[in-house]
């Protein structure tokens, strides 16, 4: 696997360029100019590469974590358990009820904010492509005041949450605890596990839109927390549609 | 800066972005939340210092327990059976999870990762930073559970169910147990953040001409180790969760029926055997972790100190991806007297004679490399050579418990006790110390004092095969493990004086360990001043100033020319070629 | 320091070894029928391992010294490796701990595959905090019903283990806190345990295996000799770990009928 140079000239991200930015001072050429970042400015492009592969490795360990979860309920539900008072094997798999409407809702909720998120995350990748161009002085691409796909996506994170926690609340209506039985064990690890880890990705959201409104940072680096956000969003959905098939395989 | 003049090292400035901006100012930001690969390396560094400083007086007072079990001891007094076990079980922990997967790693890994191979920091130092406290915050949260009600957990470091799940099996199984696996999720968090930095610095972060397979073999083993690390920790979390659940929630992952002292419980249906598939499908992984930084150190420093390149550098980074790799598979070696399918633990054993082969290949290159070599015997060198002798000691014990057949008279003695401190707890150790006095001139500036130095390796070499070899006898004899008093079983009485000669043993040797203590501190501010390369060595760290700047090269990326280990090239000026001079015709 | 380093290491090996070979502590007497095989093997690895042991620190040992830095050393040997060599010495470690492991699992799939014999004497070993349980079937070879309901050690062995009396096949089980087997017959043991994982370890007849809550384990083993043999818990069980002992006690058949006799009388 061949190397990038890294290339471009040191540049104080504070000072944005007013013109199209100076040439790059030091010699060595232009190799491994992608990402759409022009002469002057990061070299974005390789940070968001960086970024993404980050974020695979982290997903990575995420997977395993659901992995061990996975050959534990297999394992577990296959297990017979040897029964000292009548000397004989049998199954305690209690059989799992959950409430569909509930189910679909939620589930559509989020399909429904992997969209919105999908949405901004190329809203911004267009305005990061086009931020060099809106430098020019004199220039201008109109007032972009684009749907709050960021804010819309946050919403139906929070909604999803409290429909878990609607979800959660009628299980136990039905007698369907965390103790029941080994079925609502990991029924409740498996949606509590992921509702957690949607919760950081809505933390990663208020943090991008925070950064973009609050701490003026640049639309290239706003990009960045954008668009691994929105893959881990994606990954979010992914999981949650693994976890319900897996529940209804086992039930 | 205009391009050199032509075939000459290319003067590039960085555009690495996480350094496009001046060193911080103020101690805050220099030394407590630093975002420096090198400051976060020298807090792990200190941090697995402290631990490894507990983790043997813990072991002191087990071995003095062993011999006078009515000593009464200042500070903590008589000590009872469970507190031995408390003793133990905190051991193992700390050792295995603050020291050896931390030093190495986090410390030297943190350190010489990025400036081996050309980088101006770690890809995320944001996350770098984040790692290392949250390890701080394990350990807190690890040595708290000293303080609570009922004290530390008693179940051992492997914290094997029904033991560890049920609050009321022992004393320190309350909020003690429940603090211990809180602080080891706390530990896998970390951990993985670690290993998907380590990861991506080392495949995005390479300076021109550093090539995967001009890579020095340090940057390999820390590579492979956060591999390992991503891969293995999720799957202890799950575990430990689940464990978590048992204790807390009345869930039954892992308890059947079960009565304790007369009280039957609510749990049915579990399997203590889960528990042990789940964690030692991290616990296995987890033991190359401790032991491949060491074997990347070891191989740096034969190198350099013999002035060979490393006999046969592809066979040592295909044995290290082959150990990795293998490492996955051979977990049930663990478990063979567990109640496991013996079909299942013939497998297990073929797999793990298989993982004995890269093992031995690369012992054969280290003894390859100093054939025929030109041996210096700074310490550095001598803890490398220590190394070699105790891994070959420590894992020529492996293929007496990878059989199951022999595993039956050994599992659960002392034979594997000595099995794993000689790999573990005395070679990984070796692997530490050799990189300590190694790069200790580069980190702080000044040279170690030699004569101190060969006095700690001494001691501590024949000192620890003193306290470990005489186990692998122990074992033989039937010597059960984890037994708190010698003075029930009739057969143990005759095991007493080797009990005793290794507590003798281990006075000497961890008094010894104070010698490295002091040498480390006076040397930061006493030590003769280094130069930038005092060993005349050919990695990256070695081209740049002494301790390295802010931002590792001054300002400037390195180009890299020839492999790592470059030395006694014929024809060449010097007796060592640096991976940035000049290309030679023989660099591969 | 390449002689100092040389001396040491090789007084290390050759002290281990000794007392490798003239072992004043070693595998305790073998008694059971599995016993010659597994030490027949343990025999033939240590005696491979120890020559590797040997030749690897020696060499070491002999390097350091022979190839130390003086003025009058040759410069290095520029070589990177050696790919014959290392595809050799590759192969033959490979061979030989294979070949070791399949000379050792004829040993375990005899152990371990299959089931006891149609001939051996049932006995269920139950392991609980702190202290090891006996139960024999009685005339009519089978166990009778346990309930942890009924479990209460304060009350004698029986409690101990909840015999429920009300089971008919539990009338003519025995139950002791020490074991008794008759030599040259085969025991079909059946591991339980009641409260956290132990572990029943004979060394004397080479056994090994560990009880868990929640699983019946059948194991089997022949005791060949006479005698009195210490029983030891291998699994780290709580504070009394290192004092949950039991006794085995071979005896002849006969003995071994009378000694039944005389529990099953004390039951009337």
């Amino acid at each position: 696997m061949s190397t990038l140079a890294p290339n471009l000239a040191i540049k104080d991200p504070r000072s944005r360029d007013a013109g199209g930015g100076s040439p790059p001072s030091c010699g060595g050429g232009g190799n491994g100019n992608e990402g759409g970042a022009s002469n002057g400015s990061f070299n974005y492009g390789e940070r968001l590469r960086r970024a993404r592969l980050g974020l695979v490795l982290g997903l990575t360990a995420v997977m395993m974590l659901f992995v061990g979860f996975t050959s534990a309920l297999l394992v577990r539900k296959g297990l017979p358990s040897f029964d000292a008072q009548t000397n004989t094997y049998s199954r305690d798999w209690t059989t799992i009820r959950l409430p569909y409407t509930l189910l679909l809702v939620n589930t559509f909720i989020l399909l429904l904010s992997s969209g919105t998120m999908e949405f901004a995350r190329r809203a911004i990748t267009r305005q990061a492509a086009l931020a060099p161009v809106k430098s020019i002085p004199g220039v201008s691409l109109g007032e972009e005041r684009g749907f709050p796909w960021l804010g819309t996506t946050v919403v139906l994170g929070l909604g999803f949450l409290a429909g878990q926690l609607l979800l959660w609340q009628t299980l136990r209506a039905h007698d369907f605890f965390v103790y029941t039985s080994p079925s609502s064990s990991f029924t409740y690890l498996l949606f509590a596990t992921h509702a957690i880890h949607l919760a950081g990705g809505i933390i990663a959201l208020m943090y991008a839109a925070v950064s973009s409104w609050l701490m003026h940072k640049p639309v290239e680096a706003q990009r960045i927390v954008v668009d691994v956000t929105a893959w881990y969003w994606h990954f979010m959905a992914l999981l949650w549609i693994y976890i319900v098939v897996l529940l209804m395989l086992v039930r | 800066m205009a391009r050199g003049a032509g075939g000459g090292e290319t003067i590039m400035a960085t555009s690495e972005v996480v350094h496009a901006h001046a060193a911080p100012q103020g101690f805050i930001r220099k030394y407590i939340f630093s975002l420096d690969h090198k400051v976060i390396g020298i807090q792990y560094f200190f941090l697995a210092l402290t631990a490894v400083w507990v983790g043997m007086i813990l072991s002191l007072f087990m071995r003095i327990h062993l011999i006078w079990p009515d000593a009464n001891l200042p500070l903590i007094g008589h000590i009872q059976p469970e507190a031995y076990l408390s003793l133990l079980t905190m051991h193992g922990t700390i050792m295995v999870f603050f020291v050896l997967t931390t030093a190495p790693q986090g410390g030297f890994g943190n350190y010489f990762l990025p400036i081996q191979i050309g980088a101006p920091d770690m890809a995320f130092p944001v996350l770098n930073m984040l790692s290392f406290w949250t390890t701080f915050v394990a350990m807190v949260v690890m040595l708290a559970s000293f303080f609570v009600a009922g004290g530390a957990p008693l179940h051992g470091w492997t914290g094997y169910p029904p033991l560890s799940a049920i609050q009321s099996a022992g004393p320190g199984e309350g909020l003690g147990a429940d603090l211990w696996i809180t602080s080891i999720a706390i530990f896998c968090a970390a951990s993985l953040m670690g290993a998907l930095n380590f990861i991506t610095t080392t495949l995005d972060l390479r300076a021109k001409g550093m090539t995967l397979m001009r890579m020095p073999l340090t940057v390999w083993s820390w590579f492979i180790t956060a591999i390992l690390g991503l891969l293995a920790f999720g799957v202890l979390l799950s575990a430990g969760i689940l464990l978590l659940m048992d204790r807390n929630l009345g869930t039954s992952f892992f308890l059947p029926t079960i009565v304790v002292n007369g009280q039957l419980l609510g749990h049915k249906g579990g399997s203590p055997l889960l528990w042990q598939h789940l964690f030692w499908f991290f616990g296995h992984p987890e033991v190359y972790i401790a032991i491949l930084p060491g074997m990347g150190v070891a191989s740096q420093v034969l190198s350099t100190f013999s002035r060979k390149p490393i006999f046969g550098y592809r066979a040592m980074v295909y044995a290290m991806l082959a150990i990795g790799f293998l490492g996955f598979m051979v977990w049930g070696h663990h478990m063979f007297m567990s109640g496991m399918s013996p079909y299942s633990a013939f497998a297990f054993s073929l797999l793990t004679m298989a993982i004995g082969v890269p093992s031995a290949i690369k012992t054969f290159n280290w003894l390859g490399t100093l054939y025929k070599g030109r041996v210096r015997f700074f310490t550095p060198m001598l803890f490398a050579i220590g190394f070699v002798s105790l891994f070959v000691s420590g894992g020529l014990s492996g293929p007496f418990l990878a059989q199951p057949t022999l595993d039956i008279p050994l599992h659960d003695t002392y034979f594997v006790v000595g099995h794993f401190h000689l790999i573990m707890g005395v070679a990984a150790i070796f692997g530490i110390f050799a990189a300590t006095y190694y790069w200790f001139p580069k980190m702080f500036g000044r040279m170690m004092s030699e004569p101190m130095g060969k006095i700690h390796f001494w001691i501590t070499f024949i000192g620890t095969y003193a306290i470990f070899m005489p186990m692998h006898y122990l074992g033989m004899a039937g010597h059960p493990r984890r037994y708190s008093q010698l003075t029930e079983l009739a057969y143990l009485h005759a095991l007493i004086p080797v009990q005793r000669f290794m507590t003798y043993a281990a006075f000497i040797t961890i008094g010894a360990q104070l010698i490295f203590v002091f040498n480390l501190f006076w040397s930061m501010f006493k030590g003769a001043k280094a130069s930038d390369n005092p060993w005349d060595a050919t990695t990256l760290e070695w081209t740049t100033a002494t301790p390295p700047p802010h931002d590792n090269f001054g300002g400037h990326t390195p180009v890299v020319h020839n492999g790592p280990y470059e030395y006694g090239v014929p024809g060449a000026t010097r007796d060592f070629v640096m991976q940035t001079d000049p290309a030679i015709g023989a660099s591969h | 320091m390449g002689l100092a380093l040389l001396a040491v290491i090789w007084l290390i090996t050759f002290v281990s070894t000794y007392f490798f070979i003239w072992h004043p502590w070693w595998l305790p007497a073998g008694a059971s029928a599995a016993a010659a095989g597994i030490d027949h093997q343990f025999t033939f690895t240590y005696i491979v391992m120890g020559i590797v042991f040997v030749l690897a620190q020696c060499s070491l040992g002999l390097f350091v010294w022979m190839y130390r830095e003086r003025k009058s050393s040759p410069p290095a040997d520029y070589s990177h490796g050696n790919t014959t060599m290392e595809v050799v010495w590759t192969v033959l470690t490979a061979v030989l701990f294979v070949g070791m492991n399949l000379m050792g699992s004829k040993i375990w799939a005899a152990e371990r595959f299959a089931p006891a014999g149609d001939s051996a004497i049932p006995v269920e070993v139950t392991g609980m905090q702190f202290a090891w349980y006996f139960r024999y079937a009685g005339a009519d070879g089978k166990f009778g019903l346990t309930n942890p309901k009924l479990m209460d050690p304060s009350s004698g062995s029986e409690a101990a283990i909840g015999l429920d009396s009300n089971d008919p096949a539990s009338k003519d089980d025995v139950v002791t806190g020490t074991m008794m087997l008759p030599v040259n017959r085969q025991v079909d043991l059946t591991l339980r345990a009641v409260d956290v994982i132990h572990s029943f370890f004979v060394p004397n007849m080479r056994f090994k295996q560990d009880a868990v809550p929640g699983l019946a384990i059948h194991m089997h083993f022949t005791p060949t000799q006479v005698g009195d043999y210490e029983i030891a818990c291998a699994e780290l069980c709580g504070l009394g770990h290192y004092k949950m002992h039991g006794m085995l006690k071979v005896v002849s058949q006969e003995d071994f009928d009378k000694w039944l006799a005389a529990r099953e009388a004390e039951k009337q």
